[in-house]
Order: C-alpha cells, then sequence, then structure tokens
C-alpha cells in the first residue's frame, strides 16, 4: 500500500527532476529493515569483509541509536545503477524526502569529477565487487584460518586512509634498472601538471644512480606494500589490494561532503517545493523532516561547537545559485571538491551570515571564540580533511635486508604522532612486511624521534 | 532521456543479517585474550584470595582500539575547529576544567569515532574463562573420603503432610481446576491441598582446606613473591570450582614456621635460612587438629626459591612424605623470575625423589607468569591421573 504510493510520488518526483536538468544514472531503491540499515552505516557497504574492529563501531551504533542519539535516513552508495536504501519504519512522508535527497546525491555523483574519475577507474559496480571481495575473504577464512586473516586485515584497514588518491586505481610498479631524470619518476598526473608550470624547474637529482625502492617518498602505501612486501603471499596482497579500492572508492564522498549534502538537500527542498502532486499534509511533513536535517546544530541564540555540513552545504548551494544561476552551479558541482567549494564560495559575507567562527579549545577544557576570520574560518572547516583526515606517513626506503622505513611529514602536519598508537599501527605493519619496520617522526617537544618495530615472535 | 529507477522491497534476508553481531563476538574474544595479558596486574590486591568472588575489575578497551596513525595531541597550543552561533572573538563559551564532548555527526562514515568503553568483568568470570581454555581434567575428590552427610531435600508432592510444608501455589491450582468442572463449587476443599514431601538423601561430603606455603626467606624478593601470589590464587581458584566449601590457610616460614592472615601472609619477610620442614611440621600440625583427612580433601602448595638447608634434608623429606599420604596432592613450585636456567636445587631434589617413589605430589618451575599456566595445567591433570589411578 504505502509502498505503491512512494512508487508513484517517486515516479512523478524523477519526471520533474529531469525536467529541471538533474542527470543521473538510475538508482536502486530497496526499503530495508531497521537493523539492516546500521549494518551499512557500520561498515560503509552493505557487504564487506569481516573485522573485529567493525564490531566495536557495531556497539557503538547499537547504543547511539538506543539512546537515539543517531538516526539514519538513508545511504547511497554511487555507481551504475546507483544503490540506495531506505528504512522501511520511516514514514512515507519522510520517505519521499529521501528520494529526492538520493536524486540530488545520483545527481552530483554522476557529474562530480572526483566521483566521474573512480567510475572510470573501477566501473559502476562497486558495490557488487566488494561484496564478491568479502566472500573471497571469507574464503581465505576457511583455508588459512582466522589468525592469518586477520592480521592482514588488521595491517590494511590500520592503513586504509593511506593511499595516494593522484595515482591510477591499477598502478604499475616502479620502473626498474638505472634512472636518468627525475621527471619519469614524478609519474602520478599532478606532479607532472605541477613540474610544467611555468618557473618550476626540475629537481637535479644525481645522475644514474641506482634506483631505490620506492624513488621518491611513497604515499600509497596500502600499495607499496601490497607490491614489494618481501614474503607476502597472493591472496594477501589481494586483500591489501581491496581495501585501497574500497578506500579510493569512499574518497569523493569524503573529500565532496558538504558539497555533496549541500547539492542534495538543496534539490529535495526544490523538488519538493515543485511537486505540487504531493498532498499537502504530505508536503508539510516532509519539510519538517527537512528543516530538522538541514538546520545549523546552533539553532536560535545558542552556539554550537560543530558546523552542520547539510546546513552549510546547503546555504552555499543557495547563494550560488541566487548569484550565479543552475548551469554555473551544475558547473561547479563538476570542478570542485570542498576545498574549492569552501574557498572559492564560503564568501565572508555568507559566513557572517551564518554566523560561523573559530574557536579555541585549550588543554583545560576551557573554550573561546578566537577569530571571525575568513580565511581562518575556512581553514578550520577543511583542516581534517586534508591527506584523507590521515597524517602524512610515507614508505621512505626499502633497504636491501627487505628492511622498511617509513617517514611522518611532520613538517607538513605541524607536529608528531601519537607514539603509542604508531607503535601498535608498526606492529601490525610488520606481521605483514615481515621484515623489521620503523618509522622516523618527532616527539612532543619536536625531537625526532624514531619508532621501531618489536622482532617478530614467531607463534 | 528518461531515467527508470526502482523502489523494491529489500529481500526477507535482510532482516537476519547479523554480520555485525559476528564481529562483535571476535571483539569480545579480543577483549578476553586481552584481560589474559593483562592478569598479574588485575590479580594485584592484597586480600584477593580470601576476599569476596563478587569483586570486580576495570578494562579500560581503550586496550582494544584498532589503532591507526594519528597525530599526537597537541600540549602546547590549542585545539582549533569552527563552530556556528552568535558570538564574538574573546567570547569564553566554557570556562576551564571541563572535557569538551563533541558529538561526531549522525552519518554512520568512516571516521572513527572515538569508542570508550570501560567493561566491569568479574573475577570470577575471566577465571572462569581461563578454566574453560585450559581445559582441565575434573579434580579427584578422595576416594576414601566416602563418609556423607545426610540431607533432606525436597521431592514430590503428597496430599497429606504437615501443615508448614503447604505448597500455596499448587493447592490453589488444584482448587481452580476443580472449580472449573463443578457445578456451584466451593471455594477450597481439603482434597486441594498438596504439601511438598521431603527425602532423606546422602550427600557426599565436598570439604576441602587448602593450605599455602610460602618461603619467605630473605632470597624470596618481590618478583618472587608475586609470581607465588599470581600461582596461590589460579590454583585455589581451580579448587574452588570443585568443591563446596574451601577453607584457606597461610603458612610462612624461614626457619621458623608461622600461621599468617592472607595481608600478612605476603607482606612478612623474615631474615635468616631455611628450613622447609618448619612449614611442613605445622602443616601437619593444622590437618591432624583441625582438618581430618577423612573428612577433609586437602592440598598444600608450596612456594619457594628452592633453597633449602641441607642439614634439613632428612627432616623435611619425611614430612613432605607424610603430607602426601595425607592429602589429597601437594604442588611444589620454584620461583625462579627471570632465569630460565634449570640448576638442581635442594627442593628440587627432595620432591623428585618422593615423585618416583610414587607420592601424589607434583614440582614445576616458574620464571615467569606465563609459566603459572603450564604449572597448573600440570598439577591438575597429574592430580586427576593420580585420583583415577588410586
Amino acid at each position: 500500500m504505502e509502498q505503491e504510493e512512494l512508487t508513484n510520488y517517486a515516479e512523478k518526483i524523477e519526471t520533474l527532476a529531469q525536467k529541471l536538468g538533474l542527470d543521473y544514472y538510475p538508482v536502486d531503491f530497496e526499503v530495508v529493515p531497521n537493523n539492516f540499515m546500521m549494518e551499512i552505516s557500520v561498515y560503509g557497504l552493505p557487504v564487506r569483509m569481516p573485522h573485529w574492529s567493525f564490531g566495536i563501531r557495531y556497539i557503538h551504533q547499537l547504543i547511539r541509536q538506543g539512546m537515539g542519539h543517531s538516526r539514519i535516513f538513508e545511504v547511497m552508495f554511487p555507481g551504475d545503477p546507483c544503490h540506495a536504501y531506505l528504512v522501511r519504519d520511516n514514514s512515507i512522508a519522510e520517505n519521499t524526502l529521501v528520494v529526492a535527497h538520493v536524486i540530488g546525491h545520483a545527481d552530483f555523483s554522476k557529474n562530480n569529477h572526483l566521483f566521474a574519475r573512480f567510475m572510470e577507474m573501477a566501473g559502476g559496480h562497486i558495490l557488487e565487487q566488494a561484496a564478491e571481495r568479502a566472500h573471497t575473504i571469507e574464503m581465505a577464512l576457511a583455508e588459512h584460518g582466522q589468525q592469518r586473516v586477520e592480521q592482514i586485515l588488521d595491517a590494511a584497514l590500520a592503513l586504509e586512509p593511506h593511499v595516494d588518491i593522484n595515482q591510477p586505481l591499477h598502478r604499475r610498479p616502479y620502473p626498474t634498472g638505472f634512472s636518468h631524470s627525475a621527471k619519469e619518476e614524478s609519474a602520478d598526473p599532478f606532479s607532472r601538471r605541477f613540474h610544467r608550470l611555468p618557473g618550476e624547474a626540475d629537481p637535479q637529482l644525481p645522475e644514474a644512480r641506482r634506483r631505490t625502492i620506492p624513488p621518491t617518498p611513497e604515499y600509497d602505501l596500502l600499495w607499496f606494500i601490497a607490491n614489494y612486501a618481501p614474503e607476502m603471499e597472493g591472496w594477501e596482497r589481494d586483500i591489501f589490494l581491496a581495501v585501497r579500492e574500497e578506500s579510493f572508492y569512499f574518497y569523493p564522498v569524503f573529500a565532496c561532503q558538504i558539497m555533496n549534502e549541500g547539492w542534495a538537500s538543496y534539490w529535495h527542498a526544490r523538488l519538493l517545493r515543485e511537486a505540487d502532486f504531493l498532498p499537502s499534509d504530505l508536503y508539510v511533513s516532509a519539510i519538517k523532516a527537512h528543516s530538522d536535517v538541514v538546520r545549523p546544530f546552533a539553532a536560535d541564540n545558542q552556539l554550537s561547537l560543530s558546523i552542520n555540513p547539510y546546513h552549510l552545504g546547503f546555504s552555499i548551494w543557495e547563494d550560488i545559485i541566487e548569484k550565479y544561476g543552475v548551469q554555473r552551479a551544475r558547473q561547479i558541482c563538476k570542478d570542485e571538491d570542498d576545498f574549492g567549494f569552501i574557498r572559492n564560495y564560503l564568501t565572508p559575507e555568507l559566513a557572517e551570515k551564518l554566523d560561523l567562527f573559530v574557536y579555541e579549545a585549550d588543554h583545560e577544557g576551557g573554550i573561546r571564540i578566537a577569530e571571525k576570520n575568513i580565511h581562518a574560518i575556512r581553514e578550520a572547516i577543511l583542516a581534517p580533511k586534508f591527506n584523507y583526515g590521515a597524517p602524512r606517513v610515507a614508505a621512505a626506503e626499502m633497504h636491501v635486508d627487505g628492511s622498511l622505513e617509513l617517514i611522518h611529514d611532520h613538517k607538513d602536519d605541524g607536529r608528531g604522532l601519537d607514539i603509542p598508537r604508531a607503535e601498535r599501527v608498526l606492529e601490525y605493519v610488520t606481521r605483514v612486511w615481515r621484515r623489521p619496520v620503523s618509522l622516523q617522526t618527532v616527539g612532543g617537544s619536536g625531537h625526532p624521534r624514531v619508532v621501531s618495530s618489536k622482532p617478530i615472535v614467531k607463534s | 532521456m528518461t531515467v527508470h529507477s526502482t523502489i523494491s522491497t529489500g529481500s526477507p534476508w535482510y532482516a537476519l543479517f547479523s554480520r555485525g553481531a559476528r564481529d562483535w563476538l571476535r571483539h569480545n574474544e579480543k577483549v578476553r585474550e586481552s584481560v589474559q595479558q593483562h592478569l598479574p596486574d588485575l590479580v594485584a590486591g592484597s586480600d584477593l584470595i580470601t576476599g569476596s568472588e563478587e569483586r570486580t575489575v576495570h578494562l579500560p578497551v581503550r586496550v582494544l582500539e584498532h589503532a591507526r596513525f594519528r597525530l599526537a595531541d597537541n600540549q602546547m597550543e590549542s585545539y582549533r575547529n569552527a563552530g556556528q552561533g552568535q558570538g564574538q572573538p574573546g567570547d569564553v563559551l566554557r570556562p576551564a576544567q571541563q572535557r569538551p564532548d563533541e558529538d561526531d555527526e549522525a552519518e554512520g562514515d568512516n571516521s572513527e569515532g572515538e569508542v570508550r568503553l570501560l567493561l566491569e568483568l568479574k573475577v570470577d568470570d575471566i577465571v572462569d574463562w581461563l578454566w574453560e581454555e585450559l581445559k582441565l581434567p575434573d579434580l579427584q575428590p578422595k576416594p576414601k573420603t566416602t563418609l556423607s552427610e545426610d540431607e533432606f531435600v525436597r521431592e514430590g508432592w503428597d496430599k497429606r503432610g504437615a501443615r508448614a510444608r503447604l505448597d500455596r501455589r499448587r493447592t490453589v491450582k488444584e482448587a481452580v481446576k476443580r472449580r472449573a468442572i463443578q457445578q456451584d463449587p466451593v471455594p477450597f476443599s481439603n482434597e486441594d491441598l498438596r504439601f511438598r514431601q521431603l527425602v532423606h538423601r546422602r550427600k557426599p561430603a565436598t570439604n576441602a582446606v587448602v593450605l599455602f606455603a610460602l618461603d619467605v626467606s630473605a632470597s624470596m624478593t618481590d618478583a618472587e613473591r608475586k609470581l607465588a601470589k599470581t600461582f596461590f590464587f589460579f590454583v585455589l581458584q581451580g579448587i574452588r570450582r570443585k568443591y563446596g566449601k574451601v577453607e584457606t590457610r597461610f603458612i610462612a616460614h624461614t626457619t621458623q614456621a608461622w600461621e599468617f592472615s592472607e595481608p600478612d601472609f605476603f607482606q612478612v619477610t623474615g631474615t635468616g635460612g631455611t628450613g622447609a620442614s618448619t612449614a611442613f611440621d605445622l602443616a601437619i600440625e593444622m590437618i591432624e587438629a583441625e582438618y581430618d583427612p577423612a573428612q577433609y580433601n586437602g592440598y598444600l602448595f608450596y612456594a619457594s626459591d628452592g633453597e633449602n638447608f641441607t642439614e634439613d634434608r632428612s627432616a623435611a623429606t619425611a614430612g613432605l612424605a607424610k603430607l602426601t599420604q595425607l592429602l589429597n596432592y601437594v604442588g611444589y613450585v620454584e620461583t625462579v623470575p627471570g632465569s630460565s636456567r634449570v640448576t638442581d636445587t635442594e627442593m628440587k631434589s627432595i620432591c623428585a625423589q618422593l615423585e618416583q617413589n610414587g607420592a601424589r605430589l607434583g614440582s614445576c618451575v616458574l620464571n615467569q607468569p606465563d609459566d603459572i599456566w603450564k604449572a597448573i595445567r600440570k598439577f591438575f591433570m597429574q592430580e586427576a591421573l593420580q585420583g583415577a589411578e588410586v
């Protein structure tokens, strides 16, 4: 009954969306029970590899939902077709809103360059592939035992954000033999373009030296370990590459969160507004759901220490469309990610209107508003997004004996790593690399600090 | 171009999906593993053996976080972030001395929401897990202690009986049944009454006494005591799991032996040499006076660094031999923390000699906390084996 009603509205909303110029791959909507929705939100994909760390998130999510802190409306996976999941228990008004919202996402993910690039490299069936890989891992579990599979996943998932998204998904190994110029070494498109900029000279390298592995510091750790670990077996490398591919898949969602949610929110609002076929009571409930989602965390006279990305993105898109029109907005949607979007289109006037500020929390827990400078606001919003939200750690050199040296770019990050955690990650990595691994970073007072793996205990 | 999206109801199987629950179970297994690794720290309390079994330990699940590279918390500078609302630079939003609690966003995404759980575990539960894992055989109660206690157990019902044993619930049930089929029934009749019946049973004795003897001469350092204490604790847990009522006694000795209460037992330090026979004599005295071997299952566990006066040898051998006859089992652990050298000590040779003669005695060397499991396993296996033979 409800199902038919929803299908009916969805069809009309789609027709309206296409009339308004939205361009997207078809969406497979599935109405699923709440517990399945929760699993999707915990794993990030409907069917994904098993790992105990998801168990922790699962408990966490269970508690949050139990306390009513968290409610999931929809999860949408770009692809061709896209997949979207709706919660069965939500009202028809909420689900109508969600359908419109998902169509906004679908439009964004077909057109945005980051999403398009991933799809070009990996195709549009990532969900099926992830499920297939999860199955392969199940088989590996049966064949090689929990301990061996788990130690691979411990390492691979710990390094999940440590990929180089400027590299192709299917990347070739380093050329071997002797190197002659620095130009060929910087293989990724970004560095090549960078070196072609006027005034940018080729870095001078000593001539014809033996190549080291890696030739330049390698930030694509998952790829590097999968390809160069001295004693890894084929199925173990496959797991690393699987985690890497999923990481590539998550990156556009991560890097465009504000734009993407804003865009979807803009379109669901607009589609509902223009959907004259909706009964008025349903429209009112849907719009109420809209304003619950797209509202600043700080309502009225309150202050909030975080910014609702839905509200921020929504406000910026409204501003853009008001000033420049939809055509220009579509171009922006295609060209930018959150970095360009916030830096170029979060204007001082808009920041003023939205009451944005930068606050400082000292380590005794005191919090005060620091400034309202637009540059500071932009950087504060973007800070957690740099480098996939992870510290810059690269493979510096693989020595003749197979030992690996990692280096943390502490200058870029501004400070050193959390040492106890780094030690544990190194422990995971060592079990997979099967040779000594060390990591250079800086300690609390800025002096160099080397973390070394403990010798492997054969168990 | 028209795009056709589809809406379908998900597969009915979705309701059965439980991968999250499965990974949760795996996570719980990891909790157990990490608890085991931290056991020596968990059993550090001074009243551990005689204290309540209801005690709990707190375990921060932080140790189970799946680690990732993270930047160090900045101690020097303050943490900056963007916020929203009406306020001017300089406004203090919250005075110091409170921890900021941030609600991370509701969408399930890739960021690792920091999960801090504090698990409260019962020591008893932890020991249960361990025992499950050690797969120890059941202890054999001493075959000759067939002495039984009489007791009355409730069993069955009857229409007649003492007023005090009227089973009201059952009586009402009977009345209801009767009323349902009768025309114009009386509320209760004598026929409805049901009384609990008692039967006379013989119950095998399940008393046990565990004597702990510890060498407190100057050569026993803190590390050695800690090993001994941890061992004593777990061995007692094993015995508790078998017998209904377990008494514990603590004997410390140098060239003399004294009885102590538990807190003092692990604190006391004596000076001078080692004469193990004194402890054995005291144990024999205690058993003969208070714990009739016919009624009690007795155990003695003795920890020492192995040194003993040579002059004491024959006395110690005789004492120990007598004890092995009085008790179900005697266990000797030699605590030599940190060294894995095998040395022949005085005590070890005494034990080896007795063991060869078929006495119910076992000895083991403890170098590090992990050896405790080996020792416990050895003792319990041996005890079960010898118990079965007799």
